[in-house]
């Protein structure tokens, strides 16, 4: 049993069906990479595990419970964070407020009137938020507006505000796109830090170097559906994958 | 840009406060400091404090407050009839009441974001205005509007012998025996707007103020980061419609009648035009705005043709009529035309407010000081 379970999940849009059948047993404090050509309905996929998009048939279980039904806060509350394709962050606030909003919503639940103390001296919050912002880099910039940073320091900021959550899968749609060589390294060694914490995570990503530094197991899709799966060894080598890759020009 | 740490914001509330207390003395020079206007500036001050709580934090723009504004006064009347002179009552149940409103308006209208949002609360606040005037008659009694009678139960104040007797006539509304006309009215409403801007300030640094910011920042994240943007949204709206009530309780404590009209839709854009013009999402912009459209209202408003001929009578007499007829548009009734002119100066070239007037002027000065690269200077977004 792993800790999500994705059963013929369905999903088209008018005529297109951007997700076919897909099968996917991701197990626990794995990392688990999905690539696959652009199109192929990866982030379709993500974003019906999230509560973004609703599944036309097919189950979602987590940790035992279903995942469809409910409301995107409640996946998270749950235990489920995402680092989205286009990072999406709290534009107009200071990259420490970005970062202590999750830490809060983890300690405090979905809702709380907390409206008489002061965020900024809640100081086991604030510390837990410092010391993920050093965790990626970014402490020097902490007062920053963060709509202001650079794409790739937006995604670094985007991986700390999940992070800081500790949740139990995390899901990153191609979290080093943007960024420099350094930076994908560095995001790189971060992502296998965390790994030790025994965050379970699924990795879309192009960049096979990425791929291939941290996944454990990795699941090919092509035209919505999954049509390898196995060791990253032993997808590197698999025809069908060098074929939905165009002659493996990636590979 | 100050930061908000503990210690500047004791001083900008001991600022403020001076301020406000003094303000008999310091706006005499400028003809502002009776007491009808003060209040004014107080009651308008706290409708636009508790308006930029749900506007400058969470975006959402509505277009009805002005109903809570009449709610607010209604009650007030209502409990200076049934049960007594006292203002405690009517401020508490004025609140209470507005409160109760704001949270059937806003669950409903929070349904939608943005326009359609902005145009549910119109239409709620139209609705309350239209059902005053008609079926709500025997409650609001509708054109005439509602006031006291001399033979107004008031309950307690019979039961304990409290009324005030001021001769044969309707007692006056007060605070424990002292009458609320004149300065002690308005220093009543100034200590309650002191305590709405200290709530404001410790609602805008908390957690639960940062969650609203987080809400006109990115709706989407919010839910993805696990919390809920309902009843984040829906709490500032029953807090701001609350200060709206507040407000029109404290109208009806200062003059207690309470009309229909002051549920209009026009009442409703007043107080975003203050915001606005103040500084939307700043502490102190809202009612400096308030104050701004109050003390220009009272004079613009007072001018009359007579008045212009008397100003412009050095002219020779064709041009006097002719410049009197233009300036006469501007004035009087026609006041809101320089209200319109004044907003639209202010949206195009300080889209911050008069807050962010203040913040450049302040640099100016600082920078002459100290040649110091400013990195952190972004004014707050006007939206
Ligand atoms: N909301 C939507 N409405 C209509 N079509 C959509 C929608 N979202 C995705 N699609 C379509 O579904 C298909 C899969 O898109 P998806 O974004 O999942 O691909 P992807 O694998 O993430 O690609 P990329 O690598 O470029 O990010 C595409 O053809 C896309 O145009
Ligand atoms: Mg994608």
């Amino acid at each position: 049993m792993g800790i999500l379970e994705v059963r013929d999940v369905n999903k088209s849009f008018g005529g297109l069906q951007a997700l076919n059948n897909v099968q996917l047993n991701v197990e626990e404090g794995s990392v688990h990479a999905i690539i696959g050509p652009n199109g192929a309905g990866k982030s379709t996929f993500l974003n019906c595990l999230v509560g973004r998009l609703t599944p036309d048939t097919g189950s979602v279980t987590f940790n035992g419970g279903s995942l469809l039904g409910i409301t995107p806060h409640e996946i998270n509350q749950a235990g489920v964070a995402r680092v989205f394709q286009t990072p999406e962050i709290f534009g107009d606030l200071s990259l420490l407020d970005n970062v202590i909003i999750p830490t809060f919503a983890t300690r405090d639940g979905s809702f709380t009137l907390n409206a008489w103390k002061r965020a900024d001296q809640d100081w086991e919050v604030r510390e837990k938020a410092e010391h993920m912002l050093e965790d990626v880099g970014l402490i020097e910039k902490k007062d920053a507006i963060a709509g202001s940073l650079s794409r790739g320091d937006k995604r670094r900021l985007e991986l700390a505000m999940c992070l800081v959550q500790n949740p139990k899968l995390l899901l990153l749609d191609e979290p080093t796109a943007g960024m420099s060589r350094a930076d994908t390294n560095n995001t790189i060694d971060l992502l296998k830090r965390i790994g030790k914490r025994g965050i379970t995570k699924i990795i879309i990503e192009h960049d096979m170097h990425v791929v291939f530094s941290l996944a454990n197991k990795v699941s090919v899709m092509a035209q919505g559906t999954v049509i390898a799966e196995g060791l990253p060894e032993d997808i590197k080598g698999d025809p069908r994958v060098q074929e939905a890759y165009l002659g493996g020009a990636h590979l | 840009m100050i930061t908000a740490t503990p210690r500047n914001d004791l001083l900008l509330m001991v600022f403020f406060a001076i301020a406000i207390l003094t303000m008999p003395i310091w706006l005499s020079p400028i003809g502002a400091a009776y007491p009808d206007l003060l209040q004014r500036f107080a009651i308008y001050g706290i409708f636009a404090i508790g308006f930029n709580l749900l506007f400058g934090l969470t975006g959402y723009l509505s277009f009805g407050h002005a109903a809570f504004l009449g709610v607010g006064s209604y009650t007030a009347v209502w409990s200076f009839k049934l049960l007594s002179m006292s203002v405690v009552p009517a401020v508490l149940f004025g609140v209470i009441t507005s409160g109760l409103f704001a949270v059937v308006i806003g669950y409903i209208s929070l349904r939608r974001s943005g326009i359609y949002f902005s145009i549910l609360t119109l239409a709620f606040a139209q609705m309350s205005y239209n059902l005053a005037y008609s079926v709500l008659t025997p409650i609001t009694n509708g054109e005439t509007g509602l006031q006291l009678a001399q033979e107004d139960p008031r309950v307690f104040d019979n039961l304990f012998g409290t009324a005030m007797e001021s001769g044969s006539g309707i007692p006056p509304t007060n605070l424990f025996g002292l009458e609320m006309s004149g300065y002690s009215g308005f220093y009543f409403c100034a200590v309650l707007m002191i305590i709405g801007f200290y709530i404001s300030m410790r609602i805008t640094r908390s957690p639960f103020g940062m969650m609203l910011k987080a809400v006109k920042s990115n709706q989407n994240r919010m839910s993805y980061t696990g919390l809920n943007t309902r009843p984040y949204t829906l709490a500032a709206f029953v807090i701001s419609g609350m200060y709206a009530g507040l407000a029109g309780s404290l109208l009806a404590v200062t003059d207690p009648l309470a009309g229909a009209e002051r549920m209009q839709w026009t009442a409703s854009g007043e107080v975003v035009l203050m915001t606005i013009l103040g500084g939307v999402g700043t502490l102190m912009g809202p009612v400096i705005g308030a104050g701004v459209i109050k003390y220009f209202e009272n004079i613009f408003s007072a001018f009359n043709d007579d008045a212009l001929h008397e100003i412009f009578s050095f002219l020779p007499d064709v041009l006097q009529d002719g410049v009197v007829a233009v300036v006469g548009l501007f004035v009087g009734e026609g006041w809101h035309l320089t209200l319109g002119a004044l907003f639209v100066i202010v949206v195009v070239f300080l889209p911050g407010g008069i807050m962010e007037g203040i913040g450049r002027l302040s640099r100016v000065f600082s920078q002459k000081k100290t040649i110091e690269p400013t990195v952190k200077t972004r004014a707050q977004p006007g939206e």
